[in-house]
């Protein structure tokens, strides 16, 4: 994470619009040179949308998009010094691997020698120098995967963009490749715009995380930022399991606050920016960071509705009322001596310190 | 699975039909074939195996009229079907991939208009025209209407194999710093090439195998091959008229078959 | 194969928008030069006035469509009366196309039900079979057929050695034989479209028809054909229109009784009676009543797209 200040792509108050269809609604955001940038979000919130828009196969409605200061948004995509990898990889079928590897150089006025020389040395990086003179289709999805990633890293990009690269890949290999990508980032300093729907992904990889949704920007921080600290109930939906309670804020004391459940509980919670005392909002309770104990010395009650076992974590589903489920995760590691609850066992329900967080909208 | 299974699928009778039709499909140039090969003067008695006829077309009486003709055919097939190839490709490139726009629904519609015009009716309008503009009848008057007839026999293999190619390859041509021009010639025509040479042939064949407008726009004493087999067989048919057939029909069978084993081969696979 | 309202779908990029006009305008070119042009003036010369021997004296004239409609007697100085000569040649080239049209159909909707449902792999096999003798010279598929049916030919002759006929049929010049040259000329036309839509037909619906007790053939004429009309109607038209206006089957197969539009055009322009305005102005009306057909067509094919 090196990053030492500079802005590589600055998209400034820009609007996508297909006919009456708003795609991107007036977006603004600025990704640091030599940072691994991730824009997550559902299917159709726009997120493609504007990884084209900086690569210049969509042309921008509205606003303007600057690289490393350089008014870039009204340039074809050969003249812009960014290169994609495409979901669809999109290798040239009848080129062998190295010709696919040397195009973009070739394409820059490089000799076809110098070309090759080059995208040998690529292909070294990616592993893949045994593979030069095959065509695309002779590799495994994996290996045309990495040559994407040849190719697009041939010409030194100052920005690489990749559109959902791991999505047509196995489990296994999705994660090897996750890895290998952070390590290609930080190796060769290029700054990394990435595009998913995976938020497990996302927070896996990314340095920052643009969440979007319905074609505006969400949330903009880091991955703990996102995870703990969502903005609204938007992201802390998407981002990983949580409870979302309603909550009437009943007092706030500097950083912190209490807040009343429909049921009367009272709970602690961190004080939120702009949430006054009486405002009634939601709030988020991630499930790892509620347990479970005998019934009698916590302030929710409740009893077990239901165990699901899912490896690592037990998931315990609790009615604490009749309109008021929490779903709690145990470790099962840490399951210690307590043990499982039976399902109709009556439990008492902890929250961590700072567990409960407000959501502004 | 039980050893007999209700297949709602098939229909009894069904693939006797298809074996029929077939049958009648090939049957007449089955025996055209066989009856080339008859050694006999006359067409109605079989007397054996010979070749005799596929000598007489090559040089019998008549075989100066028949190798001048089938030369004006090749030629005028060759440039007819490059030059619609090429129109059909650049406009095949237009409508497939240069957006939307008011023209392109009536771009479509002409090109296939060649195909909605009964045949006879492009004939008459042609042989008027050529007449009204003072164009004497000639292999050039062939050559033009043959050319407008072509195209939108080239264009629908070249424009069905242009709808099978992905966006994203001339996107990545551009994002690796192609212009435009070269994105065309070094991504995507080389992936068409398969759609290309098979609306080549298919344009060949057709022109190759004209009768009915070539009869209305030839001068007088110009011929093609179809042409001077019809005159032929206007005089009854006659055993070397079967070997020529024979002949021809080979060139159109294997150039198919040429056609359809390289629209099959699919180079973005 | 030929008509379709739709350009194939929508484009596939934008890519080439900047230069798209540039690229289409030869193909616009050579079309308006070579299709447009001379159609308009083909419809101007059906009201131009005829030169003997062909060629026409530029006057404006009627007599065109009066020859094709009017009777107006032996001395042509007589009011008009509707002229039967003409219109029976274009009612006996409709029935005829029309045979024709039906007999592919018996024949090409089975065939066509059949390839599709073959395996995947064998389909392409199979339609290339079927397209084959489409590539080759229609004039030679047309004395092809005509040596086979000869009343001295290979089918007689088969027919009698197997003892099957005791004297030999004669098919060559009659409506039989012009009808099954025109089948024969088109049935791929036939196949290829209901091939098409029987390939897309879903066929778990035949299976809930059987499992609402629908037996068998039920289900063809009650689920299936009403799926893949629009095949149908294609393949129609495909073998229907050019049946309507061909020229070698009749005239080669034909005799005189088998007259039909294309051999009227025809000779208005070879032959010594040449009449050129006449000739042009039966093409237009064969061209019109074929535009009209292909737009009823579009209109269906667009209806049946849209629900």
């Amino acid at each position: 994470m090196a990053t030492d200040g500079t802005i590589a792509i600055d998209v400034r108050d820009a609007v996508k619009r297909y006919g009456d269809f708003t795609a991107l609604k007036r977006i603004s955001l600025s990704i640091r040179d030599n940072e691994f940038f991730t824009l997550l979000g559902p299917s159709g919130c726009g997120k493609t949308t504007l990884l084209r828009m900086i690569a210049g196969f969509e042309d921008v409605t509205e606003g303007a998009i600057f690289l490393f200061g350089d008014e870039i948004e009204t340039l074809p995509p050969h003249k812009r010094p960014i290169n994609t990898v495409f979901q669809d990889y999109a290798l040239f079928p009848h080129m062998t691997v190295i010709d696919n590897v040397g195009f973009g150089l070739e394409m820059r006025g490089k000799s076809k020698s110098d070309a090759r020389k080059r995208a040998g040395e690529v292909l070294e990086m990616v592993q893949l120098s045994q593979f030069a003179n095959r065509k695309p289709a002779q590799l495994s999805g994996g290996q045309q995967q990495r040559v994407a990633l040849a190719r697009a890293l041939a010409p030194q990009p100052k920005v690489l963009l990749l559109d959902e690269p791991l999505s047509a890949l196995d489990l296994k290999l999705r994660k090897a490749m996750q890895i290998e990508l952070k390590h290609l980032q930080r190796d060769t300093g290029i700054t990394f715009i990435f595009v998913t729907h995976d938020q497990e992904e996302a927070l896996t990889m990314s340095d920052r995380i643009a969440v979007m949704s319905s074609g505006e920007l969400q949330q903009l921080g880091d991955a703990r930022d996102i995870y703990e600290r969502p903005r609204n109930m938007f992201v802390a939906d998407f981002i990983g399991d949580t409870n979302l309670l309603s909550v009437t804020v009943n007092r706030v004391e500097g950083q912190s606050a209490t807040c009343r459940l429909a049921s009367g509980h009272q709970i602690a919670c961190d004080a939120v920016e702009g949430i006054a005392p009486g405002a009634y909002v939601h709030m988020s309770i991630r499930p790892e960071r509620l347990y479970l104990s005998e019934p009698g010395d916590g302030y929710l009650s409740g009893t077990v509705l239901e165990n699901i076992f899912v490896g690592t974590d037990i998931t315990t589903i609790v009615e604490i009322s009749p309109d008021l489920r929490l779903t709690v995760r145990t470790s099962n590691s840490d399951r210690g001596a307590q043990g499982i609850f039976a399902p109709g066992t009556a439990v008492a329900v902890h929250l961590e310190q700072g567990a409960g967080r407000l959501l502004a909208d | 699975m039980a050893a007999r299974s209700y297949n709602l699928r098939v229909y009894p009778g069904f693939r006797a039909v298809t074996l029929l039709c077939l049958f009648v499909l090939y049957a007449p140039l089955v025996v055209v074939t066989i009856y080339s090969f008859n050694a006999s003067q006359s067409i109605t008695n079989w007397e054996g195996v010979s070749l005799r006829w596929y000598a007489d077309v090559f040089t019998g009486p008549e075989s100066e009229k028949f190798k001048l003709a089938a030369r004006n055919s090749f030629v005028i097939a060759l440039i007819a079907a490059s030059v619609a190839t090429t129109i059909a490709t650049l406009a095949a490139t237009a409508i497939i991939r240069g957006g939307r726009f008011r023209l392109r629904t009536w771009s479509f519609g002409l090109i296939s208009l060649p195909l909605m015009v009964p045949e006879i009716v492009t004939a008459v309008a042609t042989l008027i025209f050529f007449n009204a503009i003072g164009f004497d009848r000639g292999l050039l008057t062939i050559l033009l209407a043959h050319i407008a007839f072509c195209i939108p026999f080239a264009y629908l293999p070249i424009s069905a194999r242009m709808q099978g190619i992905e966006a994203s390859y001339e996107q990545a041509a551009q994002d690796l710093y192609a212009t435009r021009r070269q994105a065309f010639t070094r991504v995507l025509l080389p992936l068409m090439m398969p759609g290309i040479i098979s609306g080549f042939i298919l344009a060949f064949i057709v022109s190759l195998d004209d009768f009915i407008i070539t009869n209305f726009v030839k001068g007088a004493g110009v011929e093609t091959l179809p042409t001077a087999i019809f005159g032929a067989v206007k005089q009854g048919i006659k055993p070397n008229i079967m070997a020529i057939s024979t002949m021809l029909l080979g060139v159109s069978v294997v150039m198919v078959a040429l056609s359809w084993l390289i629209s099959r081969r699919d180079n973005t696979k | 194969m030929a008509g379709g309202g739709t350009a194939g779908g929508g484009p596939r990029t934008d890519t080439y928008a900047p230069v798209r006009l540039w690229l289409l305008l030869p193909a616009w070119v050579s079309l308006t030069i070579l299709v447009l042009a001379p159609v308009s003036m083909m419809l101007v010369y059906s009201f131009l006035t005829k030169e003997f021997r062909g060629g026409v004296i530029w006057e404006f004239s009627l007599s065109a469509y009066d020859q094709f409609f009017c009777n107006r007697g032996l001395f042509g100085d007589e009011p008009c009366s509707i002229e039967w000569t003409y219109l029976l040649i274009f009612w006996r080239s409709i029935w005829q196309a029309g045979a024709a049209t039906l007999l592919s159909l018996a024949i090409g909707f089975p065939t066509a039900y059949f390839i599709a449902t073959r395996p995947a792999r064998q389909r392409a096999l199979w339609v290339f079979l079927i397209t084959i003798p489409y590539w080759v010279n229609l004039l030679i598929r047309t004395v092809s057929m005509k040596f086979l049916l000869r009343d001295q030919g290979p089918l007689n002759d088969a027919l009698l050695g197997l003892g099957i006929l005791s004297e030999p049929l004669s098919i060559v010049n009659t409506n039989l034989a012009v009808q099954l040259g025109l089948f024969y000329s088109y049935l791929p036309f036939m196949v290829l479209p209901i091939y098409a839509a029987v390939e897309r037909y879903n066929f778990s619906l035949s299976e809930a028809a059987a499992d609402l007790y629908a037996p068998r053939w039920v289900i063809l004429r009650r689920i299936v054909i009403p799926a893949v009309k629009p095949g149908i109607v294609a393949g129609c038209i495909l073998v229907f229109v050019p049946s309507l206006g061909s020229f070698l089957a009749p005239d080669l197969l034909g005799g005189a009784k088998t007259f039909m539009i294309g051999s009227l055009i025809e000779e208005q322009f070879k032959g010594n009676a040449g009449n050129w305005p006449f000739g042009a102005a039966a093409s237009m009306i064969l061209l019109t009543m074929v535009l009209i057909l292909l737009l009823i067509f579009a209109r269906q094919q667009a209806r049946a797209g849209n629900g």
